[in-house]
């Protein structure tokens, strides 16, 4: 029974089932992006044969990234990362919160870097000078007494031991961040004409409605271009309504969506319509009035006497650069027929009252909504990985003994140190601080 | 003078400054090491001259943005993040044959840049989706990781060639290559450089792509392939701290690893489809 259990503990925690998974999964992934991911099952056997898309349908690679048995690769990483640190983590607690003090000496002499120092000044003397120049330097040394002699010993940032534990960690919460957002996050969109409001959206999942519990309302949406034609920007002016009253309104554009409630709206695209919105103002009265417009078809403005109609119309071009021409009567005399072009104010002038006219091609805006309460998770789970990875490389705990004791009537000294990262740069800090001991005039030092 | 003009000109100074390198390393004379390092240096300052131009020149075009952002100037910035990693390791190690391993990657960046007809040198507006800060961070993480790894690659090769040298002569021309444990040591500090940098690359793009569509992982195959460079790199690390591997291995590793890297900002474009396909 006991040594079952080390086995199925010696499984999960070996390294040699990371590099396993490691392995397994970039050879997964390559599968995935070299076989289409998410296509119709016509697709599948148009391309690869009846029993191949048969094959296929079984292990789920259609939606491999989805698929049970990737989903099993990524728990047995997890597993194995949970149960290797479990596994290790008290060896480095013990490393980092150990006494140094009760180091044994005949292990400072097996230690490299190491050095040793004879010197006739007395004991107290030499202690009282070399902690001096260690604090000189920067350390902070503790001081016991050991077989006979004084021990020094001093250590520098001891706690990076756990740098490489934090990323371990942080892929965790990463996994955490993604799975919270599978099980409590929606995504969708929905394709939402100007002035109108959509109180839900279209799930991509399930491709039905999901209601958002409040309403959003595109009040305008406007497309510019760049002088070739490319285009610069998309910008949907957006309005939230929530309970009945106007919430927050905010211009989003491509890279800077619109956040309420945990929903967030992304502008993705975009759809333009044959229909124009057109705008009369009586000049002198100031009264005014927006008709949707379709090109053939009449309006009426009852109150003002007006008739207007579209008659002609020059499509978009790829500035999206458009002409109406206009019919307009107020009742007196003659109908003015004129072009509108594209958004640019045109004044006619009766003889009762001049008009102003400005006209709008009506879009819909596509946008796209998601709610991912994993988003934090996972950001998190990232900053604390870029962190942990720059301790884990760039840092090292260093530790430093000084043994001091008397011997045949001289004081020797015992300089060892260690470090568990860059050996080479700990080893010229070890010798720039024997260099400081050696310039020490009271010290009186001779190599032995 | 123009960018493109003293893009051109930083093209040839990396041909020349291999070609001494190389020399240097081939016949042996170490007296010409400093002329390639000055030249390296002159050819850096030309291409760092190069960039800033055309970052002024998109916004004399009154389409202003970081040159970042599409194939032809991603290459151009690789070949100047190999040189200044290179030059830093020069410094640091104090050896210049690394160069003849490490600057050819540089001028072969550039020489792609301006000679294939795939891409298109002009200055072009970005589209709504590449106009964000975490664009130019994305790229610019990423890159940097590329770079580091092209010259883990160029160090890896420096390594095998290294290792053939079995009679250990100091006549051979391989004597005059550092130590095989310094290489080794050399390839793997400069993992460690890069795997941060390709983690910040892959998260500024989750964070970008979140931004702009709502989903900070789309499995797209861009994305798949620099998470499966990530685990190539990854593995690297985990078998030299935990099962002692080191010298061939690892060169061997670092050189599949850059091949991943190829693949991941050159194949992915050309040979499958996604996302990311923004170059051209
Ligand atoms: C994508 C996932 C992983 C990443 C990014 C990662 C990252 C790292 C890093 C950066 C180091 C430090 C290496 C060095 O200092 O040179 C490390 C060490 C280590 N990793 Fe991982 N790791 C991952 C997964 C795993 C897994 C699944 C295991 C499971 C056994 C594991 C076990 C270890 C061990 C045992 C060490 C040595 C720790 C020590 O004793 O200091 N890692 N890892």
């Amino acid at each position: 029974m006991k040594k079952k259990k080390n086995s199925f503990w010696e499984f999960f925690s070996s390294v040699k089932l990371a590099l396993f998974c490691f392995f397994t999964l970039a050879i997964a992934s390559i599968a995935g992006t070299i076989i289409p991911q998410k296509e119709s099952p016509g697709f599948y056997i148009g391309k690869y044969g009846e029993s191949a898309a048969e094959m296929f349908r079984l292990l789920n690679i259609p939606d491999m990234y989805n698929s049970w048995w990737f989903l099993s690769i990524l728990s047995l990483f997890s597993m194995n990362l949970i149960i290797c640190s479990i596994d290790r983590l008290p060896t480095v607690w013990k490393l980092v919160t150990m006494d140094n003090l009760a180091t044994k000496v005949n292990r400072l002499e097996k230690m490299t870097p190491r050095i040793r120092f004879g010197t006739k000044q007395p004991k107290q003397e030499v202690v009282a000078q070399v902690e001096q120049t260690l604090k000189g330097a920067g350390w902070k040394p503790s001081q016991g007494e050991r077989e006979g002699g004084t021990l020094l010993f001093a250590q520098k940032t001891p706690w990076v031991r756990f740098g490489v534990y934090v990323v371990h960690l942080s892929i965790l919460v990463i996994f955490a961040g993604a799975i919270i957002g599978t099980l409590y996050g929606s995504k969708g969109s929905i394709m939402l004409r100007e002035k109108n409001v959509a109180p839900y959206f279209f799930e991509f999942s399930s491709s039905e409605r999901a209601m958002l519990g409040f309403e959003v309302r595109c009040d305008n949406f406007k497309l510019t271009y760049y002088d070739t034609g490319a285009p610069k920007e998309f910008r949907s002016d957006l309005t939230v309504i929530d309970g009945g009253q106007e919430v927050l309104k905010k211009s989003i554009v491509v890279n800077d969506p619109l956040h309420y409630k945990g929903y967030t709206f992304y502008q993705s695209s975009y759809q333009a319509y044959d229909e124009y919105w057109v705008t009369v103002q009586n000049q002198n009265n100031g009264a005014k009035k927006t008709f949707l417009a379709k090109p053939g078809v009449e309006f009426k403005w009852q109150e003002a006497g007006i008739n207007l109609g579209i008659v002609n119309l020059l499509q978009p071009d790829r500035w999206g650069r458009y002409r109406l021409k206009i019919w307009f009567s107020d009742g007196k005399g003659e109908p003015s027929v004129f072009w509108l072009d594209g958004e640019t104010l045109v004044s006619v002038e009766r003889s009762d009252a001049a008009y102003a006219f400005k006209s709008k091609q009506v879009y819909a805006t596509g946008l796209q909504i998601a709610k991912d309460p994993g988003v934090w998770p996972v950001y998190i789970g990232c900053m604390m990985m870029l962190l942990g990875l720059v301790i884990a490389f760039f840092l090292s705990h260093k530790r430093l003994w000084v043994y001091i004791y008397e011997e045949e009537d001289k004081t020797r000294i015992l300089v060892a140190g260690s470090s568990n990262k860059n050996k080479v740069g700990f080893e010229n800090m070890f010798n720039a601080l024997v260099e400081k001991l050696e310039d020490n005039e009271t010290l009186q030092l001779g190599k032995e | 003078m123009d960018s493109s003009k003293l893009l051109g000109i930083t093209t040839f100074i990396y041909l020349f400054s291999s070609l001494i390198y190389m020399i240097m390393f081939i016949f042996r004379v170490k007296k010409i090491g400093m002329l390639a390092t000055v030249i390296t240096i002159i050819g850096f300052l030309t291409q760092t001259a190069g960039i800033g131009m055309r970052w002024l020149e998109s916004y004399q075009m009154g389409i202003g943005h970081a040159p970042l952002s599409n194939m032809y100037e991603s290459l151009v910035f690789f070949s100047w993040s190999i040189v200044i990693l290179y030059l830093f390791v020069e410094y640091i190690y104090k050896n210049k044959v690394i160069g003849a391993f490490a600057v050819p990657f540089a001028f072969a960046s550039m020489a792609y840049a301006s000679l294939s007809p795939e891409f298109n040198s002009a200055i072009t507006p970005l589209v709504p989706a590449l106009q964000s800060n975490w664009l130019i961070a994305h790229v610019f993480t990423c890159f940097i990781g590329y770079a580091a790894f092209a010259v883990a690659c160029g160090t890896g090769i420096m390594y095998l060639v290294k290792s053939l040298d079995k009679g250990k002569s100091p006549e051979s021309l391989l004597a005059t290559l550092p130590s095989l444990t310094a290489i080794d040591d050399i390839t793997h500090k400069i993992i460690l450089f890069g795997f941060i940098w390709l983690s910040g690359g892959i998260i500024s793009g989750a964070v970008w792509a979140n931004s702009a569509w709502g989903t900070y992982w789309s499995w797209d195959p861009k994305e798949t392939w620099s998470l499966i460079t990530w685990f190539i790199y990854a593995s690297a690390l985990h078998a030299r701290f935990t099962r002692g591997w080191g010298g061939k291995r690892i060169a061997w590793i670092a050189i599949i690893g850059f091949l991943a890297v190829v693949f991941t900002y050159y194949g992915v474009n050309f040979l499958l489809s996604g996302l990311h396909s923004y170059g051209g």
